[in-house]
């Protein structure tokens, strides 16, 4: 168990290392900051002056090393657009793509498990075909379309919900929430839906073939044979089994859903990360890129890592093989 | 003819005509092509011909409706465009891109993934490290990240002259690592067959071992994933020209339509964005169903 952490953990660091490289490659290899920093007239004494002073004449390692210090220390120098510290600007926008990531996941999983059980069960009812071929269209469909024909149908149409931005927001410590004013709570509705509704048809086909796997095997025979009422035994053994997958997946899609917020966000103009990254990326920002680079990376890594320790727990099998394999 | 008749007897053909919703599909993607691909001698008007266009025909609602004009089918937009033709001009650059952004995929990555499963040891480790890495961030993020660093690299002169093949690159970086895990696997099969061996031990250069003997038995996989793929490609390519970093807004895609109609979503000139958005999703539906189809047609285990 804890070789297979330290393992794992180590995949981890090397990952972020490579992310980290190519976001410092970004810097060295995309513009030359001096040149950018100084105005045109500025002699060729100002320039290696420069250079000196920001440590660009130093080997290629050494300024790799520091900026990984710098790095890890939550330090990428100052957006070219915005003029502010790029970890200000992320700190600030962090709590908007979170509580819009959570709220679509909890979405995709409330809507979708029970849409996968429903359609596990009744195979053959019309509703489920209905549903099924929905998800297909649903998987056809680009996020960034299903959120304007959203907006179209419910702002503006409707005049329902609000199109953009997060309402009114509370700053609770350094936090800045929509949870606690109605407008809030009204503006996290159309992009949280656009956001989930990927993962609800993924989540509902991964509980439906799960369910159609599970039923089949002997020991829901052998409880249907004791006499257990079917609730007992779709909800109590049959659900529980089918939850170790959809745990993993929902896991690994909490990434995706993190990254697709960039288009979400677009659509909405919900100010998040993903609003910053797009806009670094339009104007060639590259601190910002980089850092967003950084983040995105750990989050990725720190979401696999936290998969995998939690199927090991989750499923005892797995763990009875390893230890016969690694012979204990 | 011989082979037509073997075609049409054939189970492939036999699958096709059972399924209405199969030959609707391929009639849709038939009728996306010819549409794309004829535009210049299809579409009612010339989009970019700005000696036709007049802004006071700007943004006409569609034909059937009360102010609409029967020679503008779905409207005009904001500068007295015709929404239909440069719908058919943008879902030509549409699939343009798709399609070569999926040659390119599939190439490089049966390349690598040939090379893998031939070579094994360390090459093998390293690519498939790099697949794996790849594989665990969603190929929307790594295209914007490849168009991200040509837009800062490269002068904006430069860039919107080499945006479509930037992003190319971008959407077949994305996606070459299927291809490679695919035939990877399929090549380490292949590897200790008779035939190889006999090929190895007559001198045959390692190189064309692996693309003239080896290669015909791993690309059936390969086409599958391809016809599947150039759904997602041409979709990620309107993501991208949506989010503002795809094709310049002088050759409009799908993707860039939709984009400005956006902006004129709240006046309530809905048709700008909704046709453009209709045709992308049609398009890549009936392309999809085909694919999955095709997918089913030629495993012979699910027969």
């Amino acid at each position: 168990m804890i070789a297979f952490v330290i393992r794992r953990l180590l995949q981890g660091v090397i990952v972020m290392l490579v992310v980290g490289f190519i976001a410092f490659s970004l810097f060295n290899f995309v513009g030359d900051p001096v040149a950018l920093m100084l105005p045109p007239e500025a002699t060729q004494a100002d320039r290696q002056a420069m250079r000196e002073a920001l440590g660009l004449d130093r080997p290629f390692w050494a300024q790799f090393a520091t900026f990984i210090t710098n790095a890890v220390q939550g330090n990428f120098g100052i957006s070219l657009r915005l003029g502010r510290p790029v970890s200000a600007l992320l700190v600030e926008r962090l709590p908007a793509t979170l509580e819009l990531a959570f709220v679509a996941a909890g979405f995709a999983l409330l809507v979708g498990i029970p849409l996968g059980v429903y359609t596990g069960l009744n195979r053959n009812s019309w509703l489920s075909r209905f549903f099924l071929t929905v998800s297909l269209i649903g998987v056809s469909l680009p996020t960034f379309l299903i959120g304007i024909f959203l907006i179209l149908i419910f702002a503006v149409w409707l005049g329902w919900l609000p199109s953009f931005g997060r309402g009114d927001t509370v700053a609770v410590g350094g936090w800045t929430t929509g949870f606690l004013t109605p407008t809030g709570l009204k503006a996290l509705i159309l992009p949280s839906i656009t956001l989930g509704l990927f993962q609800l048809t993924l989540v509902m086909r991964l509980v439906r073939s799960e369910m159609l796997e599970v039923l089949r095997t002997d020991y829901i025979k052998f409880a249907r044979a004791r006499g257990l009422t079917s609730r007992s035994i779709h909800f109590g053994h049959a659900l529980k089994n089918t939850l170790v997958p959809v745990i993993t997946i929902t896991g690994l899609q909490l990434g995706a859903i993190i990254a697709f917020a960039i288009i979400t966000e677009t659509v909405f103009q919900w100010p998040g990360m993903g609003l910053l990254f797009i806009q670094a990326v339009q104007f060639a920002d590259i601190p910002v890129m980089a850092a967003y680079l950084c983040l995105i990376g750990l989050i990725f890594v720190t979401i696999n890592l936290v998969v995998d320790l939690l199927y090991y727990l989750v499923d005892p099998r797995l763990r009875a093989d390893r230890a016969v394999a690694g012979g204990h | 003819m011989d082979a037509i008749r073997r075609f049409l007897d054939g189970d492939v053909f036999f699958s096709f005509k059972r399924s209405p919703l199969v030959i609707a599909a391929f009639v849709v993607s038939v009728g996306c092509i010819v549409a794309a691909a004829g535009a210049g001698f299809l579409a009612p008007h010339n989009p970019f011909d700005l000696a036709t266009l007049n802004l006071l025909d700007a943004f006409t609602p569609p034909a059937w409706t009360e102010r609409g004009n029967p020679a503008y089918l779905l409207g005009t937009d904001d500068q007295g465009r015709d929404v239909l033709s440069a719908i058919m001009y943008g879902s030509r650059v549409s699939l343009l891109v798709g399609l070569a952004a999926v040659s390119l995929a599939m190439v490089v990555g049966v390349s690598l993934g040939l090379l893998a499963g031939y070579a094994g040891g360390k090459v093998d480790a390293f690519i498939m490290r790099v697949a794996d890495v790849q594989l665990s961030f969603p190929s929307i993020l790594i295209a914007l990240l490849i168009d991200g660093v040509a837009r800062a690299a490269l002068p904006k002169e430069v860039h919107d002259t080499a945006a479509i093949y930037v992003l190319v690159l971008a959407i077949a970086a994305s996606g070459w690592v299927q291809y490679a895990r695919t035939v990877r696997g399929s090549t380490l099969v292949e590897r200790n067959k008779e035939y190889v061996q006999a090929a190895r031990v007559i001198g045959r250069h390692p190189l064309a071992i692996m693309f003239s003997h080896v290669l015909p038995n791993v690309l059936g996989p390969v086409l599958v994933l391809a016809t599947i793929h150039i759904g997602t490609a041409i979709l990620t390519e309107a993501t991208l020209s949506f989010l503002g970093v795809g094709v310049p807004p002088t050759q409009p895609s799908l993707g860039t339509l939709i984009r400005i109609g956006n902006d004129f979503l709240f006046s309530g000139e809905w048709w700008i964005t909704v046709f453009p958005g209709a045709w992308l999703v049609l398009m890549v539906l009936a392309i999809n169903l085909l694919g999955d189809w095709l997918r089913d047609a030629l495993n012979p285990k699910l027969r």
